[in-house]
């Protein structure tokens, strides 16, 4: 084409969309804070039930840490299905800005808000009896963003391509929750029977669960933390991945 | 400046476009008028590269909206049927972040959001969360993110779905305005005669067909003289007989007929006398858009 050059985004071109996006995230967030309530609390109630129940509030933190972090993502990402067919994610995608910096900006976005809750949610970890020097405290954070931002990027992938809130209600009945359910967040790996520990081993929750029990100092310890640290990682790698590959699909309205 | 060539469109089996083909020219704005379902949708999605088309092709700005889609939204903008507003963010936040998607940042973008709400009569209005805002200002606040970047083409849908009289009037104002300063293009889908008419030239859609296209006026003078309307309960059977007795022919639909006739008053005390009891009501009227859309199609647009 004639203006090749002008087409061709420059590092402003990538970055501005993902900064906007991020920032709008923040305020809507910001404004809405009521929604902190709604996602740090059940997670929260069901930590305490469990936990005072069994007597063993540390078991079940990691666990629930992620549940606040889970249920974040997927508020966040389940906007974007009403988002897409009427609302700002429109003007998005007729717009020059590339998809990847759009699913980037969005992803980073909700990823920093399940992060937010999440910390708020570990602001109970002196109760479980977790006790952190400063330098454990901040790779625990590091870890907490980590696990949020695969989480997102889950939510996402699932989200983009659907036209109901109610089909990504039953994918999150049907998948997320008993991906939760396995991950080692209700009962740990090495009492796990038969099948059920081989579907613990291919969930990618389970290193995200492990991960945080390592940083925290809580846990059996298996499967290692190095490994976890790894499989999380590469896990929010590849949805994020799968996410720029579902949002660049040329055609963007599915419906009639 | 846009060019549409034999554009086909298939929803699963579902056909919504077939070989539309038609030109819009630099500063004209350009009409689609149809019912909805018509077509208009799936065209005006295309345009905007929502959607690749499943034949034929189409250029906006000089660029095929399929192949090089960049390059189209660099160009256009667009103004959506539905909101696509972030409500729970301000007037000047929403517009903010328009920019930054079209790349624009500093102070340039600080002087294009102070000129497009200015021109659009929202200076005020910056600070306002979207949702504060009435309809006919929301649609504004739409407007103007569509004009922040200075597309060379806006495309709009439907775009005073929603708008009391006054509101549309502004609206219409603007966008010739627009046209008349600053040689924008614009195309937009209505099922409103009256925005159709203000059109340079208009493309009506039925069933997924261009079934006519030109100037609102060339449209109308289509129909010779004047339009009668009757009403009558037994239109079918009264349709057969006027038409044999005048030699006119005399379209029914429901229980209205329409007969495109020279000399309408005449005809219409002829045909009141012929046919004593059988006419509820009668009716004259110079053609209007609609007249041209029965004629073409066979159907009404609303």
């Amino acid at each position: 084409m004639s203006n090749s050059l002008e087409t061709r985004p420059a590092a402003s071109g990538f970055w501005l969309p993902v900064v906007t996006l991020w920032q709008r995230e923040l305020v809507r967030f910001w404004r809405q804070k009521s929604r902190v309530l709604g996602v740090v609390a059940s997670p929260l109630v069901f930590w305490l039930l469990i936990g005072y129940g069994s007597g063993d509030l540390a078991r079940f933190f990691a666990g629930a840490l992620v549940l606040t972090v889970l249920f974040s993502a997927i508020f966040s990402t389940i906007s974007i299905i009403e988002d897409r067919r009427e609302g700002f994610l429109l003007s998005m995608l007729v717009s020059p800005a590339p998809r990847i910096s759009l699913v980037f900006g969005k992803i980073l976005g909700a990823a920093t808000l399940a992060w937010i809750q999440g910390l708020i949610f570990l602001a109970f970890a002196p109760l479980a009896g977790v006790s952190l020097t400063a330098a454990e405290l901040l790779e625990l954070i590091g870890a907490v963003f980590l696990v949020s931002f695969t989480l997102t990027g889950l939510g996402f992938a699932i989200a983009w391509r659907m036209d109901s809130t109610s089909g990504f209600h039953a994918i999150m009945n049907l998948l997320l929750v008993p991906m939760w359910m396995v991950s080692g967040s209700l009962f740990p790996m090495a009492t796990a029977h038969g099948w059920i520990k081989a579907l613990m081993w291919v969930n990618p929750l389970t290193y995200s669960i492990s991960l945080l029990n390592g940083f925290m100092n809580l846990g059996s310890g298996s499967p290692g933390i190095g490994l976890s640290l790894a499989v999380t990682a590469c896990f929010g790698g590849v949805l994020l991945l799968a996410s720029g590959l579902v949002a660049s699909r040329k055609s963007l309205v599915s419906h009639a | 400046m846009i060019l549409v060539e034999r554009l086909s469109h298939q929803y699963g089996s579902r056909r919504a476009l077939s070989d539309v083909s038609f030109e819009v020219q630099a500063g004209e704005i350009f009409g689609l008028l149809g019912p909805n379902g018509g077509g208009k949708s799936t065209l005006f999605r295309i345009l905007s590269t929502m959607m690749t088309p499943t034949g034929g092709r189409a250029e906006v700005a000089g660029h095929d909206v399929s192949r090089d889609p960049a390059a189209v939204r660099r160009k256009i903008g667009v103004v959506f049927q539905t909101q696509s507003l972030d409500k729970a963010l301000t007037v000047a936040e929403n517009l903010r972040a328009q920019g930054h998607l079209h790349g624009l940042s500093g102070p340039k973008l600080r002087e294009r959001v102070e000129q497009v709400t200015q021109r659009l009569g929202l200076a005020g209005r910056n600070k306002d969360l979207v949702e504060t805002l009435s309809g006919g200002l929301k649609r504004r606040v739409e407007i103007a993110k569509g004009l922040l970047h200075r597309p060379v083409v806006l495309l709009m849908d439907e775009a005073s779905t929603g708008l009391d009289p006054g509101a549309r009037r502004e609206l219409w104002q603007y966008v010739e305005e627009l046209r008349s300063r600053e040689g924008v293009t614009i195309l937009l889908t209505t099922h409103i005669l009256d925005e159709a008419d203000r059109c340079d030239r208009l493309a009506l859609l039925h069933q997924g067909r261009v079934v006519a296209q030109g100037a609102p006026a060339d449209l109308r003078s289509r129909i010779g003289g004047d339009v009668v309307v009757l009403e009558a309960t037994g239109a079918a059977a009264l349709s057969r007989q006027i038409e044999t007795r005048f030699g006119v022919k005399a379209s029914a639909m429901n229980n209205v007929l329409r007969v495109e006739i020279a000399n309408g008053h005449r005809f219409i005390t002829e045909v009141v006398e012929a046919f004593p009891g059988a006419i509820q009501s009668v009716g004259l009227h110079k053609p209007t858009l609609e007249d041209v859309f029965v004629k073409e199609t066979g159907a009404s647009i609303e």
